[in-house]
């Protein structure tokens, strides 16, 4: 009896040692707002990772090298991707709790999320705990990779990087047009993302002899920005440098419209400003915005894998690609990469792969040279360019050697347009 | 009524829905589809009543506060599966631009939505103060029991104050629309500051809301640009708890 006994425990035991060992499926969790004010982020995104796994299952087919050698996860001899979707509603303490979730509920292989900067900061605390590899494909908080995480990855450029290629952009532009641009109005919302850029931003204002006339941290979700466009139209900027959100932006945009605040240049840090919604809503009265990006939908036509990748994404989401899905596109084939050469399902084996990651740049879809981390789980070979939104498209100006359009300045004031 | 409606910031979103649909797809203006916002909301006030309200108002009070609160969620997450997470804004308004009042600059379309508030604010209130179904609807709200020994039809005034509320949310979503955007989520942004305006004036006293409302907005604006526009918000709420810490019942809140 004791016998029969041992010998089910014995073979219960080793079952899942033997799983281990052969894993048919790699799970992934993937964590974004799929409802709340940022929900469109995730929902664009969820299709282009939905592509991601098919092209690892070799249900679609992406024909280039590196998408080539991935398809049907040789390393894993066929393993299936599955990927979890899971919602955090754009809050901190529901994506840590999400993350919990998968991790012990789920036994995910790895994490990829999460959009907003303080929620990746939460879930990959509980990815650290855990020892479970986090990739975080766009969060672009510089604070993230500093923290001295070992399971943290991260593809995307942060705010140094971004905010760098601005002052690069300022400085080369005034030597371009022969103007000079002193004074410089920061305006960044109160979440983690904001806060950070805001630090950037003073600091490089400093380094590079700018002086910052007006210094405002705003309440996201406002209801009403009309006191904060009242304090920039009075503190008259050269340059007005919004960090927002989606509903920020346009609620900005339309109350300067108002107020008859005009801005000669205004230099946004992504996010809000470049959502196709921002341009779909007030598109029209935000002509001239520019804004940092790692990825421009005019650079499509130059870039063949994009190409080829937006051909599938516009048939799936019904718009074309953009930088929020092209970002977490890369970062999610990165992981896939790194799980095939791992050839395992074992966190320290991904971790091993993630470390040794060199993707050629011209196998991505971005302008970047390519994918490659450092210590501390940053992509050291990422780009930055400036994009300016012209005739209700934004187009790259900067660098002006890959500028599909001139930048236009000063932006028009209210009074002389249409 | 002694009911709170957790469920009326999405009330809202759907008003502006309404007023954007009218738009996007009939060509309405905001303005003309002001009556139509109003009449469905006013109908959906109503159906609430009698599908949802009616059902748990004599249950405990976490019955009720789940009713609605359920109701909220059902509703958001109807519109995001129904029209999707795009934000959403009426293009080129009527009423657009400003206005200078003095020194001052307004927005036309906050301006005539100020006015349009204040008319729906006195047209309320001398239907509540003036009319026999808004005395018997004032006394239904003070005493249920009491209202039906004195003949009043206590259910079809809980009806008829349910549609009440919920029409004027669809003239405020109307209005809304005009310069704000729309989306499922937006209701959350105004429906704390709705109940933080309601619990300073007092539950129940119409004119009361009236003037928290222009004290809410003034702290918000002032704080925003004398001290720092992150904390314009913590003033409000700041100032809410003095009052109610002071004054429980709200500024001019009888109970």
């Amino acid at each position: 009896m004791s016998q029969t006994l041992a010998i089910v425990l014995a073979s219960v035991l080793a079952l899942p040692a033997l799983a281990a060992a052969q894993p048919r499926e790699v799970v992934l969790g993937v964590v974004y707002p799929m409802s709340g004010p940022a929900a469109q982020a995730g929902v664009d995104n969820k299709a282009v990772f939905e592509l991601a796994a098919e092209i690892a299952n070799g249900a679609t087919d992406l024909p280039f090298p590196f998408y080539q050698r991935l398809k049907g996860m040789p390393g894993l001899k066929g393993a299936k991707v599955r990927l979890i979707f899971a919602d955090h509603q754009g809050k901190p303490d529901v994506g840590q709790a999400e993350a919990e979730r998968l991790i012990t509920q789920e036994k995910v292989t790895a994490l990829v999320g999460s959009w907003h900067s303080a929620v990746t900061a939460t879930m990959s605390q509980a990815a650290e705990r855990h020892g479970v590899p986090f990739l975080n494909p766009e969060s672009s908080s510089p604070g993230l990779t500093r923290r001295g995480f070992k399971w943290f990855f991260r593809t995307s450029p942060h705010d140094e990087h971004f905010t760098q290629v601005m002052f690069d952009f300022f400085r080369d532009f005034e030597k371009k047009r022969g103007v000079k641009l002193k004074t410089l109005g920061l305006t960044y919302e109160d979440t983690l993302f904001g806060a950070d850029s805001g630090k950037v931003m003073k600091d490089l204002a400093k380094k590079h002899g700018y002086e910052v006339v007006l210094d405002i941290q705003y309440r996201a979700r406002a209801t009403s920005l009309q006191s904060e466009v009242q304090r920039l139209k009075g503190a008259n900027p050269d340059v007005w440098m919004p960090t927002s959100y989606q509903t920020d932006a346009i609620l900005f945009t339309r109350t300067m419209k108002e107020l008859d605040f005009n801005p000669k240049m205004i230099m946004t840090q992504d996010a809000g400003h470049i959502s196709p919604d921002f341009i779909a809503a007030v598109g029209k009265d935000a002509e001239g915005t520019m804004s940092r990006a790692p990825f421009s939908t005019d650079l499509i036509e130059k870039r063949p894998v994009a190409r080829a990748l937006n051909v599938l994404y516009s048939k799936r989401a019904g718009k074309d690609l953009y930088d929020f899905p092209a970002r977490a596109f890369t970062g999610m084939m990165t992981l896939l990469d790194a799980i095939n050469r791992a050839g395992s399902t074992a966190p320290d084996a991904i971790q091993k792969a993630l470390i040794a990651t060199s993707i050629p740049g011209e196998q991505l879809i971005m302008t970047w040279d390519g994918v490659k981390f450092d210590e501390t789980g940053q992509n050291t070979l990422v780009k930055g360019i400036i994009l300016q939104l012209l005739g209700g498209k934004y187009h790259t100006v900067y660098p002006f050697d890959v500028a599909t359009k001139d930048v236009l300045y000063p932006i028009p004031a209210w009074k002389d347009r249409k | 009524m002694e009911i709170v409606n957790f469920a009326h910031g999405e009330f809202l979103m759907l008003a502006m829905y309404v007023a954007f649909f009218a738009w996007a797809l009939g060509h309405l203006d905001p303005l003309l589809a002001l009556p139509l916002a109003v009449l469905a909301l006013a109908a959906l006030g109503w159906a609430t009543y009698h599908g949802l309200i009616r059902w748990v108002l004599g249950g405990p009070m976490l019955a009720q506060i789940f009713a609605t609160f359920g109701l909220a969620v059902f509703l958001r997450a109807g519109a995001q599966f129904l029209w999707g997470v795009d934000f959403r804004v009426v293009q080129d308004p009527w009423l657009g631009g400003r206005v200078a009042l003095g020194p001052v600059f307004v927005g036309l379309p906050q301006l005539a939505a100020s006015v349009a508030a204040l008319v729906a604010f006195l047209g309320l209130w001398r239907f509540l103060a003036r009319s026999e179904t808004g005395v018997a609807l004032q006394a239904t709200a003070q005493d249920r029991q009491a209202a039906a020994l004195m003949g009043v039809d206590t259910d079809r005034m809980y009806a008829l104050g349910w549609a009440l509320g919920a029409g004027c949310v669809g003239a405020a979503g109307a209005l809304l629309a005009m310069y704000f955007y729309v989306f499922p989520d937006v209701g959350g942004t105004f429906a704390l500051l709705a109940y933080v305006t309601v619990a300073l004036g007092g539950f129940g006293n119409v004119p009361a809301t009236l003037a928290a409302g222009v004290v809410v907005g003034l702290v918000e604006v002032f704080a925003g640009l004398l001290l720092a526009p992150a904390i314009k918000y913590a003033v409000v709420f700041l100032l809410y708890l003095a009052i109610v810490l002071w004054r429980p019942q709200g500024l001019f809140g009888r109970w």
